[in-house]
């Protein structure tokens, strides 16, 4: 049995017309959407078994002849549900570009140098915590056409499942202290007050002494119904 | 500790949803681009186990100018068609109900799944298929379903009836040949497909 979710936060969610960013213009539904409150559906099932343990270290994933270039961190963090819940055993995605702010996508054509090893694709299961953990080089920043000297901020992209089908994400991780993000309208299609959640954290804890530096990134997604939640007291 | 307060005083905030980009291709479909790297689902979803009929379900993604989509991610998640949704645990086939594919590699923004016809997974609903699409220029993924024209059960489905009667249609895939069911999604324009707020 599947529980109700509470609804989705608009108020902490970009609109999908946003005259900033230029592609939503013709992309983005225009009618309001139709409320079909009531309906629970699990979290899709997919191949947990395609998964492999050296998938979550990007570092390594793609390398063909050497190291990837670049500047190592850690990127860790917990997939929470609103009510604090962590939730275990859920699927994260990650995709990004190199050090340089070039992805491997072949219809990337911005003159930054690939890496031949580094991929930039990555996912993990969450542990019963709720913990995922990625070890990945540190993107760089990138052009884009979107205005004159548009550059997107350092960022690293995720996907997440969930435990219920409405509970599907998928966003951006960026980094604090960027100058980039208050330039950046994707960023910035974001309500002002819930911006900074898609902002990771420099931890000295995470970070491993001459290794790498450590971000926490933790992420919320839907909440099951109030209503029905139980307290264990 | 006891008598505690049941009422939930503080929501930890959601996290907003961006854009999947342009690049989403390699780390989330990449066997299907021809990238060298596991994917965990993709179009070819059903084999002879499955229960339920063959079908193939294609479209395309048109945009405001109604031009087809290119970059586009479709997620479908289904049950089989004995109506039953597979769970991590109690799969005996290859089908998990769920397929990913994005709209670069047919030509024209096409997209293709090849799987089963969903039975009915509770009763008084319709068969349907469940859609996430994504793609650059959607700062939020966009959920919609998948009917099957000519199913009598259309009628009487709870979802379909909140749905006003002059944009039902754009729920509906037709069949184009025995087995195949074509349903075009429209981000917008007159044939705007529905989306819901699930
Ligand atoms: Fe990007």
């Amino acid at each position: 049995m599947v529980k109700l979710l509470n609804p989705r936060d608009f108020s902490s969610q970009p609109g999908y017309l946003d005259s900033g960013y230029r592609s939503t213009a013709l992309r983005g539904p225009t009618k309001p959407l139709i409320p079909i409150r009531g309906v629970s559906l699990a979290a899709p099932v997919y191949g947990h078994d395609r998964i492999a343990p050296g998938d979550a270290d990007l570092t390594v994933n793609g390398r063909k002849e050497g190291e990837p270039q670049g500047e190592r961190i850690i990127v860790t963090g917990r997939v929470l549900d609103e009510n604090g819940r962590p939730l275990a055993n859920t699927l994260v995605e990650i995709w990004q570009a190199n050090a340089a702010g070039r992805y491997i996508h072949v219809v990337d054509q911005h003159a930054a140098p690939l890496d031949p090893n580094f991929f930039g694709g990555g996912r993990c299961v969450t542990d019963e915590q709720g913990r995922y953990r990625f070890l990945t080089i540190k993107p760089g920043a990138y052009p884009w056409g979107n205005h004159f000297n548009a550059w997107r901020p350092n960022h690293i992209h995720f996907s997440l499942f969930g435990h219920q089908f409405g509970q599907r994400l998928v966003t951006q991780m960026y980094f604090p202290g960027d100058p980039l993000l208050l330039l950046d309208p994707i960023y910035l299609g974001v309500p002002a007050k819930s911006r900074e959640r898609m902002v990771a954290q420099f931890s000295i804890d995470v970070t491993e002494e001459g290794y790498a530096l450590g971000y926490v990134f933790d992420i919320v997604l839907r909440g099951e119904n109030a209503a029905i939640w139980e307290t264990h007291g | 500790m006891s008598g505690q307060d049941s009422t939930v005083t503080q929501l930890l905030g959601q996290t907003p949803s961006q854009t999947v980009g342009p690049f989403f291709a390699y780390g989330l479909t990449p066997q299907q681009y021809g990238y060298d790297w596991v994917s965990i689902a993709g179009g070819d979803m059903a084999d002879e186990a499955t229960p339920g009929d063959r079908i193939t379900l294609e479209g395309q993604v048109f945009d405001g100018a109604g031009k087809p989509i290119a970059d586009a991610m479709i997620e479908i998640w289904q049950a089989d068609g004995t109506g039953a949704f597979a769970t991590e645990q109690g799969r005996n086939t290859r089908f998990t109900g769920f397929g990913r594919v994005g709209t670069g590699m047919l030509g024209d923004g096409l997209f293709r799944f090849t799987t089963v016809k969903p039975g009915v997974s509770v009763a008084g609903e319709a068969p349907h298929i469940n859609i996430i699409v994504t793609m650059r220029g959607l700062l939020m993924h966009a959920f919609t379903r998948v009917y099957f024209d000519g199913d009598a059960r259309n009628d009487m489905d709870p979802v379909l009836a909140q749905v006003p009667p002059e944009r039902r249609g754009t729920l509906l895939a037709r069949k184009t040949s025995p087995g195949t069911w074509r349903f075009d999604i429209h981000m917008q324009g007159d044939a705007e497909t529905v989306f819901f707020d699930l």
